[in-house]
Order: C-alpha cells, then structure tokens, then sequence
C-alpha cells in the first residue's frame, strides 16, 4: 500500500486555485492584510489573511450556499478542484471514495449570527440551518452529499495537522478498500469576532499592524502569527489503484506519524514533534540525507519557534533548506497544514523551495530559505505541523519519480 | 500475526448514573433519566425536557482548577477516564508513552462555554463585536474540541497519536473504531477511546427545536424518549461520557488483563443524501453492518444483540428497522435490537461511546437492556426491540449502530475474540 496524491485543490488568501495559490508562494508574496470587516481594537491583533472578494455563488449551488459557513463553502472549492485535477469517476461506485474534511473552529461566523438572534430575539429566531452549519463535521457531510460520495466519511479535530493526520488516516481507509479519499483542512476564523476572541485568548496571534513585519516566525522580532483562512484538499489513492486508471500522481505520501505534546502550548521542548518528524521518515524509509526540504510550522512565537529550531538541527545535523510560506499569508488552523501540503507538492513538482516571505535572515541556526524561491533538486519534502490542543504531525512526500 | 483491540477498562458518565455500575443498574431497571431542563430556564423552548447528569466535579476528584479550565464535557470525560483507566489498569509503565494514543469523540464540542462567554462578551447578543475584557481566561480553550482528546492525553500521560473525533452523532462510534483501527495499524499499543458531550445549553436545544426533531413532550419528561414506539415525536436530549480502554490484544492477554471483549469490526460511510434527512431503504448504514461484520470475520446470524440508534425520531427508526432488516435478513426477526436512549436520552457525540459501554456491560452481565416506555410500537417498526424490561440473554456479538447529521452511518461490532 502506497498512499499518493493524485488531485489537488485550495482556496487560499492567493484566490481560489492551485495556480494562483503556487505563483504567490513561489514569489514569496504577501498577502497580508489589515482584518476588513470590523474594528478589532479590543482584540489585539490588526492583520489576517483573507481570501480575497470570494463570492460562494460564484462556485456552490445555492442551496448548499444558504445552509452553510463559508469554513464549508472554501472545503468545497477546494473539493471540488481537487476531484476535476485528479480525473476521478466518482459515479461508478458511490461507496468507492470517502471524505474526511478536518477544522478547528467549525462554522464560528454562522453560529455567531445564530447566537445572536437566540439571544436577543428568542429560540425561535434561530434558524433551521444552524443545526448543519456550524457542526465540525458540516464540510465533510455537504462534500459527500454535493459529490454523492458515500465512502469512509470523517471528521478530525487536530487543529493545524488536521490534513497530515488525514493523509495518515487515509492509508488505513485505502488499506480496508476505500479506493480514494478526499483529504483535506477548511478554516475560515475571521469574519466572526467572536472567534477571533477566542483566538486572541490563547496570546499567540501577532498584535502588529505593519503587514511586512507582523509574522517574521525565526527572527528576533517574532511576536505571534497573523491568523488566517483558507483550505486544501487532496485526493489520495493506493499508487496502483492510480497507475490502473491512469492518473498522473502528483506526490508519494511515504509516511505520517504523529504525537501528543500538551494542551496550549505547541510542544514544549520540541520532543514530541521531533519523534513524529523520525516516525514519519521511519515508515517512508529514508534518513536525514534524504530530506530536501522541510516545511516548517512556524507559529511566530519565540519560545515555538526556538523549539522548532533546535528540534531540526537535532534531525539534521548536516543541515536542510527549511521554509514557511505561510509567513506571507498567515495561519490559517486546520486550513495551516493543508496549505502546507499542497505548497510542498507544488514544490516538488516545480523543483522550487518557495521563500519565507518578509523574512530577510535567520538568526537560528537553520538554512531557511529567504528572499527569493531556491531551485534545487527536490526528491523528498518533510511537513511539520503543531497545534495548541497538542498535536505534533509530521508527513514525508516524495516527487513521484523518486519514491 | 493480525493485531487486535480488546476493550479492558471501562467508565461512564450518563444521565441519572455516574459509574459504569450504576449506570448498568439504571438500564437494566428500565428507569428513564430524562426530566425538566434543570441546566438553564428553558421556559420559551419549544422542547424544555432533556437527561441531565447530576455532576459535581469535587465530589468526582477535580480540583478547582481543573473544573475551571475544563467544559463541562470534559469534566466528563475526565471522569469517565478515570474509572476506566482504574478498571482497567493499563500497564502505563511498561508501554512507552509515544505508543499510547487517544482517541475522543465529540459533535459540538464546547458550545455551552462558549454561548455562556459571548452572552457575557455580547451584551446577551447585542453587540456584533464582542467585549473581549469579559471572556473567561479559558475561553481559547473551547473554541476547538481538540482540548477534549488532549485534557485526556495529559491525564493518561499518552504522547501518542492523540486526536478528537467530530463527526456529529457517530462520533462516539467513530471514534472506538478509529482507535481500533490504529492498535491494528500498529500505530499504538494502548488506546483510551470513547465520546463526551454537555450540549444541554440553549442554543444547542435552540437548534433542534428550529427543525422540530426534538420531543417537545413537556408534561411527561419521564415518557418522552419513545424510540419505536407509535406515539413518539423525536428524541430526547442527553448530556455524558463513556471511556474504553483498548490494548493490543496479546499485551493485555500477557499481562492476564480482564479482557472485556474485542472491538471486532468497524465501518462509517456517509448516505450522500441529505444533512438531516434519511432515505427509508438504510442502504448506508446496511452497508456499514456488513462492512463491520466482515472485518469481524462475523456472519449476520453470529449477532446476538444490535444497540440500536433509537433516537426517537420516526424517520430513523424506520430507516434503522429496514438497515438492520437488510444487513442481517431473517436474523433481524429474531435478535434483540434495543435503544438505550429511551432512558438517558440522545447525547449527540457521546451516546455511541454509552451505547458501547451498555453493549460491553450486556456481554458481561448477559442481560439486554430494554427500550423502554415501549408500549405501543409503530407498525411500520416490527423488530424485537426488547420493550420496557431487561432481558436474561447470553451475547457473545454485540452491534451497535448509529446514524448522524451530515449523513454519517456508523457499525460497530464487539465480540469474544476467536
């Protein structure tokens, strides 16, 4: 069982599309922005990344429009790009191809409108969808029933691995005969703010106002990430499964693993993450030597950071261009690992490590890659990922024809 | 050699019983938890009745601190882990801590903190931008439930793969199944697993009332969860937690481990048809009790006793008859099929995680709890559901089943082991 990716789609603070989404990264752009929608004072933070003028009717029928949070509408654009680019026959077999959508947040921005009306009108002011629309698992649901997928169908809450666990968890549901799986991470956390007081919370979001140095994760000046939105989906199948139908691999995932670091604090030490970045190389069978790019996690804060930074130059002592792209655009929860699947996909099919936007020099001890994208020789890339609930992931992808 | 999960430990939390011994003592008597909302003034509500769990988290050994920073359906779960992880005893010590894993499911997660915190931060809904100097310092916390599966990490000390599970109403279904399925990936060596929910707030009930699928049988709470029965108008809200412990079978085998029963076989499909609306035929959820089954290496006639979703809803309950009429053919005539929620109500992402415990406690007792305030079935529902009174039946294959919003159909299949 080989797991491969075979059908790509995001919806990212770069636009709807892969396309825009890899030319952004690539350049090292910065999408970063003041938060558009109201006045955030209170908050302390000033910066979001935003997919920009997204218009749902412009993609989703409008039933689904109507019954769902714009964390479900990015989730099925994506889901949708993915499935055309990997050439998949869904109506074959409608039990053939499952789903499994991860968010942290749900659909904060239609619940809050709910709240509000229960609130300030009575029980029967709120209406029938906010049963379905703010549930974590609405985006999974709407996918399968707009696509008529009736697979393995699943939800997990991991916060920023949420994609890496569901590449891992896909290679069990490959194994037990689901023939492919709609992978993915959906998050859309600005538009409410209540959501974002929640975020605030947590005193990790960047209180900058300056877009070109709010989020310098790695740097002396990181003060906290500048939240974000956004998704990626993938459409993962057993290699033989995809080489029988013809279908142009797009990446190997070679391996995943993943650990437990403590609640609210994104794995103090750096030990946890270390031992599912050796789990994921472990299962994919490769060394150190091996790795030729490595996609951060990068949260901005210095403490995090630190430990990342001492827990890759512990994985290789030789050192390992090392990158964040998403320093141009933000952190965008369940949407955060997505994002960074799909760049480093991108990336090994460009033979290009995209830069760390905003950031001019690293002063950690690791070659991260600044300033301008990198032309290499790209075999194999390694995804981190940290989320506050604790999670640490890590997934190995290899370029189909090195794996 | 094919690796197994054996369930070893298990704890509950449920309406009107904490503790897995009262809790199986409450069932097996047939008494109904389900009452007047007590949790808020549910006056205005279209449906004011729900099972409520009479929960003070000193009495159950969480310090001040602990039931501050946690919802209180982690307080739940915190609970419900401690009497599995007691009952169970896993060797903790032996086992490193990166192979063992948590697995917790959940459907909404920490709504009641936050509606509790917006209300404050909102001027009870006036306000669009919120007052953020009036959220309570844990706050961050409830947003996303992925703190449920991680308040449990820290608890049994796992570094593991540790994940919450959310897909609505199966999700305590889902999510013993996930952890089986990862001691048999050889992912994990211990797996405490199970589901937690506290979503008896007002707009959690608010919802339900908006697309009338709760009981709105205010003047009987005690009669109001009538799973098949002709006179039933929709469930019953509930609030718990249940906790397995699984182990990889050949460590609790050589440790000498009571081995409570193998979580045989798992499948979870999505019916592709509608967020809340069920097709009669249960195709899907059919397709998942064979899935289930065959992972078991189990025949439909091997199932001595099906746990039933049950919720109450006429739609399910005719969806289910016919899913289990089509996935076990005569069979189905002739098994016990029964639904639990007729006595602690639905608890959207806990009641599966409780409907596996009842099932592991069936196995043990061989006793079958009933449906209760069955007295009148529905003709359309014409399966032995088991009404009013607990029955004497020896189970050595348990089902249980489940069905959610999003369209998420879910098997799960205990057994002895071969």
């Amino acid at each position: 069982m080989t797991v491969v990716i075979t059908g790509l789609g995001t919806v990212s603070p770069a636009g709807v599309g892969t396309d825009g989404y890899w030319d952004a990264v690539s350049e090292g752009r910065s999408l970063i922005a003041p938060i558009p929608d109201f006045d955030t004072d209170g908050f302390h933070v000033r910066l979001c990344g935003k997919v920009p003028g997204f218009d749902p009717h412009q993609h989703i029928e409008g039933r689904y429009v109507v019954q769902t949070d714009a964390f479900s509408w990015f989730a099925m654009v994506a889901a949708d790009e993915a499935l055309r680019d990997s050439g998949l026959d869904t109506g074959t077999d409608p039990y053939a191809t499952g789903v499994l959508i991860c968010s942290c947040a749900g659909g904060v921005e239609f619940g809050q409108h709910e709240i509000a009306a229960l609130w300030s009108g009575g029980p029967d002011h709120v209406g029938p969808y906010q049963s379905i629309a703010w549930f974590y698992a609405a985006s999974t649901g709407q996918i399968s029933i707009r696509n008529g997928l009736k697979g393995m169908c699943g939800v997990l809450v991991t916060d920023e691995p949420g994609m890496l666990d569901a590449l891992g968890q896909s290679e069990g549901a490959l194994r037990r005969g689901t023939s492919a799986m709609l992978v993915g991470g959906s998050e859309a956390p600005l538009g409410s703010p209540f959501s974002l007081a929640c975020q605030a919370g947590a005193d990790v979001l960047s209180a900058g106002d300056d877009p070109s140095s709010a989020y310098l994760p790695f740097t002396e000046r990181a003060s906290g990430y500048v939240p974000a939105e956004g998704a990626a989906v993938a459409v993962a199948e057993d290699a033989a499964t995809a080489r029988a139908r013809g279908a142009r691999i797009r990446a190997v995932v070679a391996g995943h693993a993943s650990t437990f670091g403590g609640v609210g604090a994104f794995d103090p030490g750096g030990a946890g993450l270390l031992h599912a970045a050796r789990g994921a190389m472990d299962r994919a069978g490769i060394g150190p030597d091996d790795v030729d790019v490595v996609f951060a996690d990068a949260v901005g804060t210095p403490k995090a950071d630190a430990d990342e930074a001492a827990m890759l130059r512990e994985l290789f002592p030789g050192g390992v261009p090392v990158t964040a792209p998403k320093a141009g655009f933000g952190r965008a929860y369940a949407g955060a690992g997505a994002l960074d699947v799909a760049a480093a996909v991108l990336s090994l099919e460009h033979q290009v490590i995209p830069p760390t936007p905003q950031v001019s020099d690293a002063p950690c001890g690791l070659d991260l890659v600044v300033r301008v994208p990198r032309v290499a020789p790209l075999r194999t890339a390694l995804v981190l990922s940290r989320g506050l609930g604790g999670g640490n992931s890590a997934v190995v992808l290899r370029h189909p024809d090195h794996a | 050699m094919k690796r197994e999960a054996v369930v070893t430990g298990i704890g509950v939390v449920a309406p009107g019983a904490i503790g897995a011994t009262a809790f199986w003592d409450l069932l097996t008597a047939g008494r109904t938890a389900t009452r007047h909302v007590t949790l808020f003034d549910a006056t205005t509500f279209r449906s004011r009745i729900a099972a409520e769990v009479d929960f003070d988290p000193a009495e159950h050994g969480l310090d001040e601190e602990q039931a501050a920073r946690m919802d209180r359906y982690v307080q739940f779960a915190a609970v419900a882990a401690a009497e599995a992880l007691a009952d169970s005893a896993p060797p903790l010590a032996e086992v490193p801590p990166w192979r063992v894993g948590v697995s917790m499911g959940t459907a909404v997660g920490g709504t009641t903190r936050l509606e509790r915190d917006y209300v404050e931060m909102s001027q009870e809904g006036a306000d669009w931008v919120v007052d953020r100097s009036a959220a309570s310092p844990h706050l961050y916390r409830a947003l996303t439930p992925s703190v449920l599966s991680g308040e449990i990490a820290e608890l049994v000390g796992a570094r593991g793969p540790v994940r919450t599970v959310s897909t609505g109403c199966t999700s305590g279904l889902d999510a013993v199944g996930y952890a089986a399925q990862a001691i048999e990936d050889d992912l994990a060596d211990v797996v405490v697993t199970g589901a937690a929910e506290s979503p008896i707030s007002p707009i959690a009930m608010a919802c339900f009332d908006a697309i009338k699928a709760t009981s709105d049988s205010n003047d009987d709470p005690a009669r109001a969860s009538r799973p098949f029965d002709r006179d039933r108008n929709g469930f019953v809200m509930g609030e718990g937690a249940a906790v397995l412990v699984l182990e990889e079978a050949s460590i609790a085998r050589r440790r000498g481990a009571r081995i409570r029963c193998r979580v045989a076989g798992f499948a979870n499909h999505g019916n592709a048809f509608h967020m809340t609306g069920l097709r009669r035929e249960g195709e899907e959820m059919a397709r998942a009790v064979t899935t289930a089954l065959d992972r078991a290496r189990r025949s439909a006639t091997d199932v001595d006793y099906v746990n039933a979703h049950g919720s109450g809803t006429v739609q399910n309950d005719r969806h289910e008859t016919d899913a289990v009429k089509r996935s076990l053919g005569e069979h189905a005539r002739r098994v016990p099929v029964s639904s639990i929620k007729s006595m602690v109500g639905h608890s959207l992402g806990a009641i599966g995680s409780i409907e596996l415990a009842a099932c592991v406690l069936a196995m043990d007792t061989g006793v079958v709890p009933p449906t209760a305030n069955l007295s009148a079935p529905d003709p359309e529902c014409d399966l032995d559901y088991v009404p009013v009174t607990a029955r004497e039946h020896r189970t050595d294959v348990a089902l249980s089943v489940g069905s959610g919003f999003g369209g998420f159909q879910s098997a799960v299949v205990l057994d002895r082991g071969e």
